[in-house]
């Protein structure tokens, strides 16, 4: 093991290297820019084999990446915001078709107007495009992550997209712990593609016309494969575990266990929600925080395990999901609790275009979660926290 | 039809040149009728037959394969002898 200090992206660019891929089709966008130019820099060195393809857009990149996998190739890249967007149809290819690609998403803002901060607004627009979501919360998990989803893409047959919070974890230097080059080596094995494009011996056709007669059929297969992932995430987490002595699941509790009020975030601000839970406790309020890693495939039976003694629940959506009952993972969450639970469940959109969630924000809604707790009553469901 | 548990993931076909199985006859809606008296075997229908359709056997024309053919009518618009009417399939 050896101990570094790198932000979020020289992190990804980090593992990168040592995961050594095949391919690396990259185009550069802040905050993640700094990813695909360290690696760029690797390849320059001799320190990898990568082919890397240096293309003229993000829906070039994913194309080749596409390409790529389907040669049979490791392949990874990754993007933010409008890159991300710019991606659109290709993402959906990439994830039926079923290609284990991992591209990690630095999460910033869409425009307009334009901005360059975090927000999960580009992810969380994804979410039903087919990829596999995973959340970090630091540099460190973003290392972590970035990883297991290479074994994850590879075991589940669908893309991975790591995600963490563009220049909050993308530009902060951290301490990281990473892994020798070998054990990760060890650890991803060799991919071994089933239907490689290349081998002319077992020619096999990729991306043919689909009618209503079979479309549904293979549609049906995604979800299927994305059901089953859910267990992929889980046990590659507990292998990971044993190489790195760092423990990945689902979601992870912060006192929990006899909370009766909850805040639920997922990136950096779930460590912000943590430190304000803390502070809430010394004053004697009964609260826990719960930070979601996992999105998609969505955990809901964990969400309602963890939640299950809580009676008044908020969920922090990093986006808005204009004119929806509330932000993408209040809807997941209120839907997952339908039935099982009495709480309350209200949703703050916070942290647009990067702006700055505190502790005293977070203690602010722990603070209403009280005030419903006790006086039953729910005076907005939905609202935007830390808005003039 | 095969259920999704029978197909390879991902709409990968594995079988090349399964376009075979595929019959294309059931989309016409018109039926080229070739006429052996007026045809003079200039092949030309052959080569423009987006379907391979035109049954040719010792650089003969031999007929039409309606299995698949889709009822395009390039053949009978491109015939210098007119030799080949689309007629409505009934
Ligand atoms: S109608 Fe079209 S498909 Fe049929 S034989 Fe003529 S050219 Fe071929
Ligand atoms: S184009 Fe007309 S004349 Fe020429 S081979 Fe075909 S049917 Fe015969």
């Amino acid at each position: 093991m050896k101990i570094l200090g790198m932000n979020g992206d020289n992190a990804v660019a980090y593992a990168m290297k040592q995961i050594n891929p095949d391919v690396v089709a990259g185009y550069p966008i802040t905050p993640q820019t700094i990813a695909i130019e360290k690696f760029s820099e690797y390849v320059a060195d001799g320190e990898v084999d990568t082919e890397f393809v240096a293309v003229e857009s993000e829906h070039s990149a994913m194309s080749a990446c596409i390409g790529a996998s389907a040669s049979g190739g490791r392949v990874m890249t990754s993007t933010a915001s409008a890159g991300l967007a710019f991606m659109w149809e290709m993402l959906y290819v990439a994830a039926s078709t079923r290609l284990p690609i991992v591209m990690n998403v630095m999460n910033r803002a869409l425009s307009a107007p334009i901005n360059i901060h975090c927000d999960h607004s580009d992810s969380m627009g994804a979410r039903d495009s087919g990829w596999i979501q995973i959340y970090g919360e630091n540099v460190q998990e973003g290392y972590d992550n970035i990883i297991q989803a290479v074994k994850i893409a590879e075991s589940a047959g669908l893309p991975v997209m790591p995600c963490f919070d563009g220049f909050i974890v993308s530009h902060a230097v951290e301490r990281v712990e990473a892994l020798d080059d070998e054990k990760v080596k060890n650890f991803i094995g060799i991919y071994k593609s089933e239907h490689p494009l290349l081998d002319v011996e077992n020619p096999v056709t990729y991306g043919p016309f689909d009618m209503y007669d079979y479309y549904m059929e293979h549609k049906k297969q995604e979800h299927e494969a994305m059901k089953a992932a859910l267990k992929i995430v889980k046990d590659v987490g507990k292998e990971y575990e044993k190489i790195s002595g760092r423990s990945y699941d689902t979601l992870s509790e912060h006192r929990l266990d006899d909370a009766e009020l909850a805040v639920i975030a997922l990136g950096s601000t779930a460590g912000t929600a943590r430190e304000a839970v803390d502070e809430m406790r010394k004053k004697g309020i009964n609260a826990g925080s719960l930070k979601l890693r996992l999105f998609r495939p969505f955990p809901y039976e964990d969400i309602r395990n963890a939640l299950k003694n809580v009676k008044a629940i908020a969920v922090m959506d990093r986006c808005d999901s204009f004119g929806a009952f509330g932000g993408p993972m209040f809807s997941e969450i209120r839907s997952a609790l339908y039935k099982t639970s009495d709480a309350e469940v209200v949703n703050y959109i916070y942290g647009l275009g990067g702006r700055d969630v505190t502790t005293n924000h977070i203690k602010k809604v722990i603070s209403d979660l009280n005030n419903i707790s006790t006086t039953g009553k729910v005076k907005e469901y939905v609202q935007y926290l830390g808005v003039r | 039809m095969k259920g999704w548990k029978e197909i390879p993931d991902g709409g990968l076909i594995l079988e090349p040149g399964n376009s075979v199985e595929y019959k294309t006859g059931s989309w016409r809606a018109k039926r080229p009728v070739w006429d052996k008296e007026k045809c003079i075997n200039c092949l030309i229908c052959w080569i423009q037959c987006p379907d391979n359709a035109i049954i040719v056997e010792n650089e003969k024309i031999r007929g039409i394969n309606y299995d698949y053919c889709k009822g395009c009518g390039i053949c009978a618009s491109i015939c210098p002898k007119e030799a080949i009417s689309m007629e409505e399939e009934k």
